[in-house]
């Protein structure tokens, strides 16, 4: 198969970037979209070119690394899958496949392709964990938990982080992404307990980095490859403001040694 | 309170904005009473109510406080949301997702462009502000409206709005409730279509007053 | 000759943690925050040591070279996590967990170890509750278990088939909340070059900022590599594309042993190679061969037709199919162990048998299982991974058998180390994949997300406790010491030598070679005159590679070619030990499989008189081959049996 790239370029943070065109040809339609890019890449190498850079590294749908923008949608144009799991035969042959990064502007984009997408980790730094330490915790079968609230909360663990919901929301709007792991700990008794100052800490550092809000459009859903739910970010939403206004000031405590 | 967080606003936006669309309801109940052959008697009688009760009275002073939180925070969110994307995309986003909810804000504009308009033709006058027409009281909504339902473009540019007003609630309805964390597996889907449903009752509802006087009466 | 000195506690094999704990050095907690400890990755090991040493009030710094740590390969693992909670009342113990795992290991792991790791592994679960993974559970609201191969009870903790998702999260969760608390930082697109040694001890790394290009060097009071398994030496594997030794690679020149290196897992069912520009391969789930039935055609007639495609594989009539693994082993049948399936899928495609447009695949077919239990059941059981290989061969397998092949998975060898997971150089630790230390020469599944959380969370934090108590009165470093500043250029000179070495191919040309190269020798099945080959030709690539290779781009800028350039001379050099490795190793037991020594029905033959030891190489220099120190293995506890599986 043969297909025309055009593909954004961008040496790094502080410059301008562009679209530029690319060729690529005898492309199996049995092989994935990076290893297109790989044949790409080598042909670049070999005449001298800069390949072109992108994030990836499982290439197998689970990482949550890979994350390019085609024709329109993060993801590509199949519903459920990552960037590494499509394959060639998605596309027509002779197909003009644009290429972009995530755009958003707590994304940065560092070279080409990709994006800096640490403000993720700041939001799960923020309270995106239950605070129990190494050691010194209680039987794992001590409480039960109704078989449908852990299949829930599993659901909404599945995200992998890889920002598509923010790369197609409208808005860039995280709330897909916290709402998933908002939604994960809540659902547990073991999340329950600070679940009120977990969401809390987390939409507060959302605000911060600088995302969008929510308009309830469920682009986020559409795109995410994992299926999650937009309910999760109602479940969210219940929780903060359930927090808000009916969790006590908190005082502050002072231990004497 | 523009230190609220995204949620609070949205929360904020999403509590007024049904509201309104209770009001909505309200002032739509009054408005079909023009299509009544009774000379405009029950019209004006509800018109007075609503003009003279005090409660209404202090309804109206919700009502506006209402539309003000909606609007301010619908340009304040808005805004963020712009600004959330500095660089745009090539190619626009093609996900599968209702189209309706990418225009709240245009939608927004127009029913606000609406209501400017409406308070120019009818608040303002009542209260004062704007001199009534010629030949009709301040106090006469009646004829005021029948005066300018028989101006097509008028009445155009009212369903036009109310078409825009069909649109904004067509999301706006389901959003809110999932603004406020009222979703559950088991009746989303009833109220997105109650949503619907509702809006498109108040698009047709509002609309069939100017069509009626422009292809029906005399 | 000997240096290795295992350090293992005296005592009767399940005392010997419990009293290593109660007599093991402490540091109290106004010192721990005066001592730096580095870790180098974020994956199960990395992540919940760097979490566990930060809560207990360690200094730490987190090194990654993906963009976030959560991303590390520790997140594909699908199958479980293996415990001894015995919550199915089905007879479970540490010890039946200890004994599985040495037998599946096929005896040449450290017995002290294993138990230990079985000890622990019922905390885990604890904690990895408490923390709010969520595992499969019951209607009744506590935990399910399945069983997984090689055991024969149900011990299997999982998350869907997301396992090593959920454990990763979880650890990487609690290293999150750490940062969050100051007490770790993060080092995120950093790429560890070198170890540092100041006056023989563990010192520091140095890396390069993958971003700015910026070469950077850490001091700490200890190191700890937790940077994963090499499998990626044979180019094509189930590894991530960034799976790379260069961490450990660099502590094993600079003194570490590296044990067992050619004891690697190749995994029987994965999806077959489509073509030449394949980057990597993807594993189905283990539990497949529950309900297909492997088989290639007996006539090579039909497989030429196959591959001309004049007939479907249903066209082939019962009595023309070989039904292979259940003809050579009537009792486990489609369930003999991952090294015992492998091998037989490669000797029937090595004979012409093979099916697929590239005659390396077979056949796993669900007719019989649809029939038997119904399309419904079988969807319910399988249906998630029909849909994966659906997207990736577009072929669906309830009309069409599903093709499979054996792939690189994991790498049973890595850096030596004691009891106490500590390499031959004091002050640098390894744990999880990349130590050699309880796998033996095979690794059972769900076993190596057990040993990279038992390594991070609770051995690790007791451990390396032991030895910082010696170093409370050691100053913070200065990075500007001249072990530090050597360090330091002799990266930046390698980088710039690889820079410009002018050469004309890319790196992955290299990499693709040296894959086939110990594919083809040092793969499923090795020999004395294939590895002689395989040695000759390394060498050969390995100078071919310095002048040949061309990496585009600068130094100091975003430069994935660069990044790969480093990783793939170090797994060239790999690639040679590994292969040196296996022909020391007269014997074949468990992933290690010699053409030489096998029993007349060409079964796996251990020598335990002369080999039953494990083989620890310590570097001499480039040019000198490195020299075997040998840590015999005792057996106290376990009888040593020849497995079957007839
Ligand atoms: C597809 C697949 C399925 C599996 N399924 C199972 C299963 O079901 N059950 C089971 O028990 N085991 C399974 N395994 C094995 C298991 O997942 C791994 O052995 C284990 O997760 C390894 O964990 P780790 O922490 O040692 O290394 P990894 O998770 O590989 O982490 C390595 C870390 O080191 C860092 N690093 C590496 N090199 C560098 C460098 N040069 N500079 C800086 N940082 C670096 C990386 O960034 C990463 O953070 C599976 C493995 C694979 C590949
Ligand atoms: C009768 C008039 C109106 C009604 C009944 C109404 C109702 C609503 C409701 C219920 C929502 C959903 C809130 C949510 O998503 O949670 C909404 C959203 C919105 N409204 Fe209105 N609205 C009206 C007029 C306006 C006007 C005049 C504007 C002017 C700008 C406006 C701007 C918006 C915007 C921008 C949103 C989307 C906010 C977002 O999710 O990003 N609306 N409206
Ligand atoms: S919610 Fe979906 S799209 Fe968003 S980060 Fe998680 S997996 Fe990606
Ligand atoms: S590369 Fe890991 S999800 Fe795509």
């Amino acid at each position: 198969m043969n297909f025309t790239l055009k593909i954004w370029r961008q040496k790094n943070v502080a410059v301008k970037g562009e679209m530029i065109s690319y060729d690529v040809s005898g492309i199996s339609p049995d092989s994935s979209f990076f290893e297109m890019l790989d044949t790409l890449n080598q042909k670049l190498i070999m005449t001298g070119g800069d390949p072109v850079a992108f994030d990836h590294d499982c290439r197998e749908g689970i990482c949550g690394t890979c994350s390019l923008y085609i024709n329109g949608r993060p993801h590509g144009p199949v519903k459920g899958v990552t960037t590494c799991q499509l394959h060639m035969r998605s596309f027509a042959d002779g197909e003009t496949i644009h290429i972009e990064p995530w755009r958003a502007k707590a994304f940065p984009v560092i070279r080409d392709l990709i994006v800096d997408r640490s403000a993720f980790d700041k939001i799960i730094q923020a309270g995106g964990y239950v605070s129990v330490n190494t050691g010194g915790v209680p039987d794992a079968n001590t409480i039960p938990v109704p078989k449908e609230k852990s299949e829930a909360a599993m659901d909404a663990a599945a995200c992998i982080g890889c920002g598509a919901c923010v790369a197609a929301c409208s808005n860039a709007a995280a709330m897909l992404f916290i709402g998933a792991k908002v939604s994960h700990l809540a659902l547990l008794p073991q999340g329950r307990v600070e679940a009120a100052k977990r969401v809390q800490k987390m939409v507060a550092c959302m605000d911060e980095l600088g995302f969008g809000n929510c308009s309830n459009t469920s682009a986020c859903e559409a795109d995410c490859p994992k299926g999650i739910s937009v309910s999760n970010i109602a479940r969210m939403n219940r929780e903060f403001l359930g927090a808000k206004l009916f969790s006590e000031k908190e005082k502050v405590v002072r231990v004497s040694l | 309170m523009f230190l609220y967080s995204s949620i609070t606003r949205k929360v904020l936006m999403a509590l007024a904005g049904l509201f309104l669309v209770t009001f909505l309801c309200v002032h739509l109940g009054i408005n079909l009473m023009l299509l009544k052959n009774d000379g405009g008697r029950a019209f004006t009688e509800a018109a007075t109510f609503m003009g003279t009760n005090a409660l209404i009275k202090v309804f109206e002073i919700v009502l506006f406080a209402g539309f003000s939180l909606h609007i301010i925070f619908g340009l304040l969110v808005s805004g963020q949301n712009k600004g959330a994307r500095p660089t745009s995309y090539a190619v626009n986003n093609s996900s599968d997702t209702s189209p309706f909810s990418k225009y709240m804000f245009h939608t927004g504009i127009i029913v606000f462009i609406f209501l400017a308009l409406h308070f120019l033709d009818f608040y303002f006058i009542k209260i004062g502000l704007v001199a009534p027409p010629p030949g009709i009281a301040a106090h006469d909504f009646y004829n005021r409206t029948l005066l300018l339902f028989s101006t097509p473009w008028y009445s155009m540019l009212y369903i036009f709005c109310f078409i825009a007003l069909g649109i904004h609630l067509n999301h706006a309805i389901q959003s809110a409730f999932q603004t406020l964390g009222w979703n559950h597996g088991k009746y989303m889907d009833a109220v997105k279509l109650l949503g619907s449903a509702y809006s498109f009752f108040i698009a047709a509802g509002f609309s069939l007053v100017p069509i009626f006087i422009l292809f029906f009466r005399n | 000759m000997t240096r290795l000195n295992a350090r293992i506690p005296e005592g009767p094999v399940a005392s010997k943690w419990t009293d290593y704990k109660s007599s093991c050095k402490l540091v109290n907690p106004n010192n721990k925050r005066k001592l730096d400890i580095i870790v180098v990755g974020t994956g199960l090991a990395g992540a919940s040591a760097a979490a566990s040493l930060g809560e207990l009030g360690y200094k730490v710094k987190v090194f990654c070279y993906q963009d976030s740590p959560r991303r590390a390969h520790s997140i594909a693992a699908q199958g479980g996590i293996n415990a001894a909670k015995n919550y199915p009342n089905d007879g479970d113990s540490a010890f039946r967990l200890f004994y599985d795992t040495i037998k599946g290991g096929d005896y040449r792991a450290r017995e002290a170890n294993v138990y230990r790791l079985a000890q622990v592994s019922n905390q885990i679960i604890d904690l990895c509750v408490a923390q709010g993974v969520p595992f499969a559970r019951e209607y009744g609201g506590l935990l399910a278990n399945r069983s997984f191969g090689g055991a024969q009870v149900s011990r299997t903790f999982y998350a869907r088939g997301q396992t090593g998702q959920q454990l990763l999260l979880g650890a990487y969760s609690a290293l999150s909340r750490q940062i969050a608390l100051g007490n770790v930082t993060l080092f995120n697109r950093r790429d560890v070059l070198d170890t540092v040694l100041v006056d023989g001890k563990a010192r520091g790394i140095i890396t390069r900022n993958l971003v700015t290009g910026e070469i950077e060097r850490h001091a700490a009071h200890a190191v700890v590599l937790a940077s994963g398994g090499y499998g990626n030496v044979f180019f094509l594997s189930t590894n991530a594309m960034g799976s790379n030794v260069t961490p450990a690679w660099s502590a094993y020149k600079k003194g570490a042993m590296f044990a067992n290196p050619c004891f690697t897992q190749i995994h029987p069912t994965c999806i077959p190679v489509h073509g030449d520009t394949q980057s990597k391969l993807t594993l189905m789930s283990e539990s497949l061969r529950n309900d297909g039935r492997i088989w290639v055609p007996r006539k090579l007639s039909d497989v030429e037709k196959l591959r001309n495609q004049s007939i479907k594989p249903s066209d082939i009539p019962e009595e023309d199919r070989d039904y292979y693994l259940e003809r050579r082993y009537p009792a486990f049948g489609n369930l003999v162990p991952r090294d015992v399936a492998s091998r037989a899928a490669k000797e029937r495609c090595d004979a012409g048998f093979g099916v697929g447009s590239t005659g390396v695949a077979v056949f796993l077919d669900f007719a019989d299982a649809i029939k038997r239990k119904g399309h419904d059941t079988i969807d319910a059981l399988y249906g998630n991974l029909f849909q994966m290989y659906e997207q990736i061969v577009a072929d669906n397998p309830y009309e069409t058998p599903m093709m499979i092949y054996p792939a690189v998975h994991y790498t049973m060898g890595g850096l030596w180390v004691d009891y106490e997971l500590m390499t031959t150089i004091p002050g640098l630790f390894a744990v999880g994949e990349c130590n050699f230390s309880d796998h033996g020469a095979n690794r059972l599944g769900a076993s190596a997300l057990m040993q990279g959380l038992a390594d991070g969370y609770f051995v690790l934090p007791y451990t390396i406790g032991n030895y910082l108590a010696a170093e409370i009165h050691t100053p913070r470093f200065d990075t500007n010491a001249s072990e530090f500043t050597l360090a330091a250029q002799g990266v930046a000179d390698r980088l710039k030598q690889m820079k410009n070495s002018g050469g004309k191919e890319s790196v992955d040309h290299y990499h693709r070679r040296l894959g086939k190269i110990m594919w083809e020798y040092c793969g499923m099945a090795r020999n004395d005159a294939g590895l002689t080959e395989a040695l000759y030709q390394i060498t050969e690539l390995r100078h071919e590679y310095v002048r040949g290779v061309r990496i585009p781009g600068g130094l100091d800028e975003y430069n994935p070619e660069l990044e790969k350039a480093c990783r793939v001379a170090d797994f060239i050099e790999l690639g040679e030990l590994m292969v040196r490795d296996a022909q020391q190793r007269r014997e074949s037991c468990g992933g290690h499989f010699r053409d030489e020594y096998q029993t007349s029905e060409g079964e796996a033959l251990r020598n335990d008189d002369k080999f039953a030891y494990v083989a620890a190489w310590e570097y001499n220099g480039g040019e000198v081959a490195a020299s075997l120190h040998r840590e015999e293995l005792q057996f106290n506890e376990i009888k040593l049996s020849q497995r079957s599986y007839k």
